[in-house]
């Protein structure tokens, strides 16, 4: 299983780390044609409209979304506001997933947070549904969700920071930045069940 | 939800999420949409870029807060702001206003000559400058959550932000093929808190995000520190010192993510107008350096 990375900007390389250590074989993806072999791709984290800008630059929205019709995709944070089909803001978006979202919804830096959440729907794929310690920087919230995606995960105010479509994941937060890699796990199920 | 936040790693995780980027200066609301709109993944707010610093002389301080939340309110992307070495008010003041990030910064005339801020007391995290290892463990160890090696700023001449990186990066090397006993005596000699030399010999790399500064002025510098092995770049007065900054700031970012493809980085370098004058560091007295600021 080939798992590509969006190398755009952002963190991939903790990405490539995560799956590596799953044992999937990992690819950087810069430009469209390195799309061609691979079974699933992550967009990361980083700022949503540097990355949108250089997918415009380097023609890769096109390619991205049709990818994104036959292979999963999983959006983190900045990943998950380019796999939106509204942010609320002119910047390019792939709009492969009927959410919207709203960038920054938390705050700026000083309120970024870590904290606990309700992963039950990860006992199946990974063994261990027990609480997955969440990071959340200057994150999105996922405001709406369209009539085929499902809910994963919302705080106990209400505000979802993950949910599904399919073959395509948006998390508001970052698996890559703890040890556990229990979403990296379940996003490659997903890869296999396609 | 239990919160349960380990505050230094929020504080490191938004600087991976800057990793690949570009950081560019703006002195104004303009500018720092120039600069989103060019691909920055974050903007320094500042009242001169480095190049007039230098030019004007006296006393650089801490800009004007009307003039970072100008910026703020402008962008969606992180805004940085500078406090003098040692000025933990002015690091208070910037925390207030709601900066993402601090920068510590030898730019500014040092308001301490033996003492930097203690950054663990903040809930912002700081960005510092270093030369060396030791320079940089000593920042960690004072709770700076990300790094960038000085440079010589506003100069557009890139062989000091060169022997920085190389300096850092080639200490990291040295480190990691040394006997486990020879690290005690090295962390002596460097000035570093032994604890965190060995957590960076154990990873390999500094234990915080890294990028290069000081006097990128062209795409093809800005390959250069990404190649040396920098995680991203911060660029001050070449972008809006030079003749066509919209064009010059997207070309660095793409510059910036294509680093090891010669053909695109001949593509982006097309074109680009005048680049900024700049200064031959190598013909510059000593006391117009501002590296060897930071203790």
């Amino acid at each position: 299983m080939k798992i590509g990375v969006l190398a755009l900007q952002g963190a991939f390389e903790e990405h490539i780390v995560m799956l590596k250590k799953l044992g999937a074989e990992t690819a950087e993806v810069r430009l469209s044609e390195q799309l061609d072999d691979l079974d699933g791709l992550i967009i990361p984290g980083g700022e949503s409209t540097t990355i949108g800008k250089l997918m415009v630059d380097f023609d890769l929205l096109e390619p991205i979304r049709e990818f994104g019709l036959a292979h999963a995709i999983w959006g983190t944070c900045a990943g998950a506001i380019l796999l939106s089909k509204d942010a609320h803001r002119e910047q390019p978006l792939l709009e492969l997933m009927d959410i919207t979202v709203e960038r920054n919804a938390f705050g700026r830096q000083l309120d970024s947070f870590e904290a606990g959440l309700d992963v039950d729907f990860l006992k199946q794929a990974t063994g261990a549904g027990d609480p997955f310690h969440a990071v959340f920087i200057r994150a999105p919230i996922i405001e709406s969700v369209g009539a085929d995606v499902e809910t994963l995960i919302s705080l106990p105010d209400g505000r979802i920071v993950a949910a599904q479509q399919g073959h395509l994941l948006a998390t508001s937060f970052h698996p890559e930045l703890t040890g556990d890699t229990r979403f990296h796990e379940y996003f490659l199920s997903l890869v296999g069940a396609g | 939800m239990e919160e349960q936040t380990d505050l230094f790693r929020v504080k490191k995780g938004l600087a991976q999420m800057l990793k690949g980027g570009v950081i560019m200066d703006v002195v104004t609301p303009e500018q720092a949409k120039i600069a989103e709109d060019a691909g920055a993944c974050a903007v320094m707010a500042l009242e001169r870029v480095p190049a007039d610093i230098r030019a004007d002389g006296g006393v650089a301080r801490m800009s004007d807060p009307d003039m970072i939340m100008g910026i703020i309110d402008a962008v969606s992307i992180p805004v940085m702001a500078k406090a003098r070495i040692g000025h933990f008010v002015e690091a208070q003041i910037l925390e207030s206003l709601g900066v993402d990030y601090i920068d510590e910064s030898e730019v500014l005339t040092p308001a301490d000559n033996d003492f930097h801020i203690y950054k663990h007391d903040f809930k912002v995290p700081f960005v510092c400058g270093c030369r060396n290892l030791g320079e940089a463990m000593r920042r960690i160890g004072e709770g700076a959550a990300m790094m960038r090696t000085k440079g010589e700023a506003g100069t557009g001449d890139v062989v000091e932000a060169v022997y920085h990186a190389r300096t850092v990066l080639g200490d990291i090397r040295r480190l990691q093929s040394m006997p486990i006993e020879e690290v005690m005596t090295f962390a002596k000699e460097i000035g570093a808190p032994f604890e965190i030399l060995m957590e960076t010999r154990e990873l390999g790399r500094l234990p915080v995000v890294n990028f290069a500064a000081g006097g990128i002025a062209t795409p093809a510098d800005a390959a250069l520190m990404m190649q040396l092995g920098v995680d991203g770049l911060f660029v001050g007065s070449g972008i809006f010192k030079s003749g066509d900054p919209a064009k010059r700031a997207a070309a660095i970012v793409k510059a910036c993510t294509h680093y090891n493809d010669p053909g695109i980085l001949a593509d982006v370098s097309k074109n680009l107008g005048e680049a900024m004058v700049g200064i031959n560091v190598s013909t510059m007295p000593d006391e117009e350096k501002l590296a060897g600021r930071g203790w």
